[in-house]
């Protein structure tokens, strides 16, 4: 079969593991199910010649389950209403929605055909990428070679996305310093 | 085309679910799922028909490979939205701590 | 039994299994430059790992037998030291963050200039960045459970 069969068949999969995730009561069920699309986009970067892209997703996939269930799953979770708004503005966002993806596809018939991108700075990195980065994989030529600044933006902002976390958990409220203050 | 439309489906499954739902543990997820298709709508821009991956192998002659330049920051990306779903998880447990409950409309002080 | 973590069984395929693990994760970071995979890849992989350690002995295990605070010194000097190595590049390359090491030759380990150091350097960046995080949020649990 070609690849685009394939990926249509995986994204509608993903489309109905998504629904399905969101409108589950149980919460350990619906982090469960969220894995059926992370481990689709693993399966589709496979598809798509990217192997390297194929692993981190799937290790991201682990990581953030092991996450999520390790913080939520044992709390106390009451379930009540599914919806934030009330039933007429339910159907609005979704008539809203569904009309936005109807008016966007003019947009993507206007993009380049699937299979056929337009690949000018890219042939560059494939005719000259070996001989000057002295690296048979090229994506990582592009990362750590031609493109490290953006390297260097990412660990940035790991590194101040992990701080704001790291704060916030180690951050108690006055309620509690004042209890422990008075314990002295 | 057919695979665009419905990766930007994807994408708006994400958006109904910020929209609508009440619980923080759906929004965050939500806001994965919207992660997921922008990552996989700029790979899916990048395939080239009948090409392989960008990676040189010792012996054999060069074919049509696919452009390395969105894996590249893709790559990234997926590193960054685990750090920021770190965090957002921190955020959720800090106002479970104080409010006891993840129902966003029961959380009043945010919303002034 | 009142031990932390979990039963028998886990406990010893994790004692086999956990060095094997860490082994992908070096290689997988070691060979970014020949084969797939690389820095983040690897770092994620060791950093699951520890979580395995966690996971299945507890948690005062672990932190006797991983220096958490090392672990947090490790990344903010892998972050600090890529900085140095861009820094190093404007000095003998002509750029900041230039590849100034000689290329040598394709598909050969040592190959491809300053790149295998800066897999390493963000494998351990990252790895460890994660790890701490998953590390906070498990203390943060152990203080709610007390008060109740």
């Amino acid at each position: 079969m070609p690849v685009e069969t394939w990926l249509l068949f995986i994204l509608s999969y993903m489309i109905v593991g998504s629904i399905v995730a969101l409108e589950l009561k149980n919460i350990l069920a619906s982090i469960v199910s969220i894995g059926i699309v992370g481990l689709g986009v693993s399966i589709s970067f496979l598809f798509l010649q990217a192997p390297d892209l194929a692993i981190v997703q799937f290790l991201f996939e682990i990581f953030a389950l092991i996450i999520l269930v390790r913080a939520f799953a044992k709390r106390e979770y009451h379930e009540e209403k599914a919806a934030r708004v009330s039933g007429v503005m339910y159907f609005i966002t979704v008539i809203v929605l569904v009309a936005v993806l109807v008016v966007s596809i003019p947009v993507f018939r206007a993009l380049p055909p699937f299979g056929d991108p337009i690949m000018w700075v890219a042939n560059y990195y494939l005719k000259n990428g070996a001989a000057e980065t002295g690296s048979a994989n090229l994506v990582t030529s592009v990362i750590l070679d031609y493109r490290a600044y953006d390297t260097l933006g990412e660990v940035t902002v790991l590194f101040t996305a992990i701080l704001g976390a790291l704060t916030i958990l180690k951050v108690r409220s006055k309620k509690e310093e004042r209890e422990e203050d008075e314990d002295e | 085309m057919t695979v665009y439309v419905l990766c930007f489906a994807l994408f708006l499954v994400g958006v109904y679910g910020v929209l609508t739902k009440r619980d923080l543990i759906k929004i965050i997820l939500s806001t994965g799922i919207m992660g997921y298709s922008a990552n996989l709508f700029l790979i899916l821009f990048a395939y080239k028909k009948g090409a392989v991956y960008p990676i040189l192998s010792k012996g054999e002659e060069i074919k049509a490979m696919v452009d390395p330049l969105p894996q590249a920051l893709v790559l990234t990306s997926i590193v960054i939205e685990l750090g920021i779903t770190a965090m957002l998880v921190a955020l959720a447990i800090k106002l479970y701590e104080k409010y006891k409950t993840f129902d966003i409309t029961k959380i009043r002080r945010l919303s002034g | 039994m009142n031990r932390e973590g979990m039963t028998l069984i886990v406990r010893t395929v994790t004692r086999i299994s956990v060095w094997l693990i860490i082994l992908y994760g070096i290689y997988i970071a070691l060979h970014g430059h020949l084969t797939p995979g690389g820095g983040f890849a690897g770092g994620v992989i060791i950093s699951l790992a520890f979580l395995n350690v966690t996971l299945a002995y507890g948690r005062k295990f672990t932190s006797r037998w991983l220096d958490i605070g090392l672990l947090g010194d490790i990344e903010a000097s892998s972050a600090s030291l890529i900085l140095a190595l861009g820094i190093m590049g404007m000095a003998f390359g002509g750029g900041f963050l230039a590849n100034f090491l000689s290329h040598g030759k394709l598909f050969h380990l040592v190959s491809a200039g300053t790149i295998p150091i800066y897999n390493i350097l963000i494998g351990a960046k990252v790895g460890m960045a994660l790890f701490v995080v998953v590390w906070t949020l498990a203390i943060t649990r152990i203080g709610e459970e007390e008060e109740q």
